[in-house]
């Protein structure tokens, strides 16, 4: 039972960077109707980021401060990026084909990578140990560390964060109006450019904060590491709903949750292919995802 | 004038010259660059076969390399346990008889296993718009991946070697001919212009009576089947497997032809599939930034040359027949 209640602590601290990133993918998807592949590799920047940021940055500054600091950065950072990103590459392409969107969306996301291997090297790197780990508290024999109560106030501030920014604030309010119709939402005046800019950066800025909690949960850093968690993630968003917050929130923890509990019970080797299974699951189920719903085509 | 006027006749010729070349030219190619030769064959199997899907019939699927992979296993596994020698019979006919078709079976199969999965992944997926249809193919090729590294008699995790080496010039450019020459035929009759029409507009292509999820899961499954037979060529070709060889970004490769070549240009996608083997072997010095250069080549691609080399446009011998 304890050994239970602990793959279901781990795989929420999983789950809750997997919703991170995940948000990312349903905001952009809700505004634009594209899927950001690159988005994984946004995730990838912010690792990276706090990996430079942690050992150039904060050497001189106390173990406490210098979390918060590398997070900034790598938020900042990724921010950036995902903003240059829609500017460069998706906005050209507002009104082409879907497909054009996607290949280029594929485009963007390879340059990343392997820019990044040229950049970074193609080394996995060790992230600096920002968080010293240490028990912290014990629930019926479920140990909760330093590192996960971290990952778990850091994806709930900003989850609190991202929600008040979308329902209580103007921005957020001309988000939504954006993702229910482009043309419609023109017509009363939103502008839809810097709508879609600013959900590009604060997806990618939660990218970047997810990038930075890995880093600090699994020390391992290198420029392909956002492929997997980047297709996980959007797995995640499509299991919630897509375009749909709150699922993606969903969607990203059932994914942590239910990837912990085959690699505990079942077998590590599998852990890759059980988000696609689960996929084409819940596609052949309720193609709506768990809380999107279905909307069929009006001319 | 043009081949599709008389497919049978013309896939004949062309399968009997290709043998001529194969008896009487290969023997003085260099074989570096005959293996070149036959690698673009294979990419140019895939890539036609893709076009049907995503540039005829405009549905996106990053996940072509799995499907090959799926044929590709498959038929090596097929030539490696089901041979009368491993089953311990003796066939009936003369060795030169049996030989080509126990190689076409094996390819066969390992189309129709690709084409069974399509057809498993396509009918829920393809209910759905475009992007669903990319995101399930790309795991589906996970899951291929998976599985085979999990399964002993293909060697899991090893890599599967003693495939025989049965794939040659001869084979790999005549499945190219009748794949090509069936494609044009197809897309370009009345009955394929459905593919057309699902792309241009779904909406509209179902208020005029086209099934749109039957045309689709159509092309899926034909797309795959081939890209199975693409996969078997290539096992038998370089006799050992590795799922390494069929990862995402083989996949992309194959999108980056149909892209590049046109979206929906059959001899787009010879051109294109041509080019892009040749390339890389040109640029080996520069091999790390290859993959930058695709990327770069994507992204500006779709920006400033969105239709690529050939649009929608065929050379004159595969266009159209009039009614």
């Amino acid at each position: 039972m304890s050994e239970f209640l602990q793959q279901t602590v781990n795989g929420l601290a999983w789950g809750s960077i997997y919703a991170l990133i995940a948000l990312g993918y349903t905001m952009v998807y809700g505004v634009l109707r594209l899927i950001n592949f690159a988005h994984g590799d946004v995730y990838m920047i912010g690792a990276m980021t706090g990996y430079y940021a942690g050992n150039l940055i904060t050497r001189g500054l106390p173990a406490g401060a210098a979390f918060p600091v590398v997070l900034a950065c790598s938020m900042a950072v990724c921010g950036v990026l995902g903003f240059l990103i829609e500017r460069a590459a998706y906005r050209p392409l507002r009104n082409a084909p879907r497909i054009n969107s996607l290949i280029t969306a594929i485009g963007v996301s390879l340059l990343l990578e392997f820019g990044g291997q040229l950049l970074f090297g193609a080394d996995p790197k060790v992230f600096p140990p920002l968080i010293p780990e240490q028990p912290l508290f014990e629930i019926g024999g479920a140990v909760i560390g330093r590192i996960q109560a971290v990952i778990f106030a850091v994806a709930l501030v900003l989850m609190a964060v991202l929600r008040f920014i979308v329902v209580k604030t103007r921005l957020g309010k001309a988000m939504r109006a954006v993702s229910f119709s482009h043309v419609a939402s023109q017509l009363v005046g939103v502008p839809l450019d810097t709508v879609v800019s600013f959900t590009f950066v604060l997806g990618s800025m939660l990218a970047g904060a997810g990038g930075v909690l890995v880093g600090i949960a699994n020390p391992k850093v290198e420029p392909l590491m956002g492929i997997m968690p980047g297709l996980k993630a959007f797995v995640a968003a499509v299991l919630g709903g897509i375009g749909n917050i709150p699922g993606a929130l969903a969607g990203g923890l059932l994914m942590g949750l239910s990837e912990t509990y085959v690699v505990g019970y079942v077998s590590s080797t599998y852990r890759d292919a059980l988000a696609f299974v689960l996929l084409i699951l819940i596609l052949l189920v309720r193609p709506g995802g768990l809380f999107g719903k279905s909307v069929s085509d009006k001319v | 004038m043009g081949i599709l006027r008389k497919p049978v006749s013309v896939i004949a010729a062309g399968i009997l010259a290709c043998w001529v070349v194969q008896e009487f030219a290969t023997p003085w190619i260099n074989p570096y660059h005959l293996q070149i030769l036959n690698t673009i064959g294979i990419a140019a199997v895939m890539a036609v076969s893709l076009n049907l899907i995503t540039g005829h019939t405009g549905q996106f699927s990053l996940g072509h390399a799995g499907f090959m992979a799926l044929g590709a296993y498959a038929s090596a596994a097929f030539t490696v346990h089901l041979n009368p020698d491993a089953l311990g019979l003796v066939p009936i006919l003369p060795d030169w008889a049996w030989r080509p078709l126990f190689f076409v079976t094996a390819l066969a199969a390992g189309g129709a296993t690709a084409a069974l999965a399509g057809l498993i992944v396509g009918i829920p997926t393809l209910r759905l718009k475009g992007d669903y249809l990319a995101i399930a193919t790309l795991g589906l090729g996970e899951i291929i991946r998976v599985i085979v590294l999990n399964l002993e008699f293909v060697g899991g995790a090893r890599g599967f070697t003693g495939i025989p080496e049965s794939s040659n010039f001869f084979w790999i450019f005549s499945a190219l001919l009748v794949l090509t020459v069936l494609m044009a035929r197809g897309v370009y009759s009345l009955k394929g212009l459905a593919f057309l029409a699902v792309r241009e507009d779904e909406v509209a292509a179902r208020s005029v009576g086209i099934n749109t999820t039957r045309y689709k899961v159509l092309a899926f499954v034909l797309g795959s089947f081939w890209a199975g037979v693409g996969g078997g060529l290539f096992a038998h070709l370089n006799t050992y497997l590795h799922t390494n060889s069929f990862g995402f970004l083989k996949s992309v490769e194959y999108v980056v032809m149909v892209v590049l070549g046109g979206l929906g240009s059959i001899t787009g996608s010879l051109v294109a599939a041509a080019l892009l083997t040749l390339l890389p072997e040109l640029l080996r010095i520069a091999s790390e930034w290859r993959m930058i250069f695709y990327a770069l080549l994507l992204v500006v691609m779709m920006i400033l040359w969105p239709r690529g080399l050939m649009g929608q446009r065929e050379l004159r011998w595969i266009r159209r027949v009039k009614p």
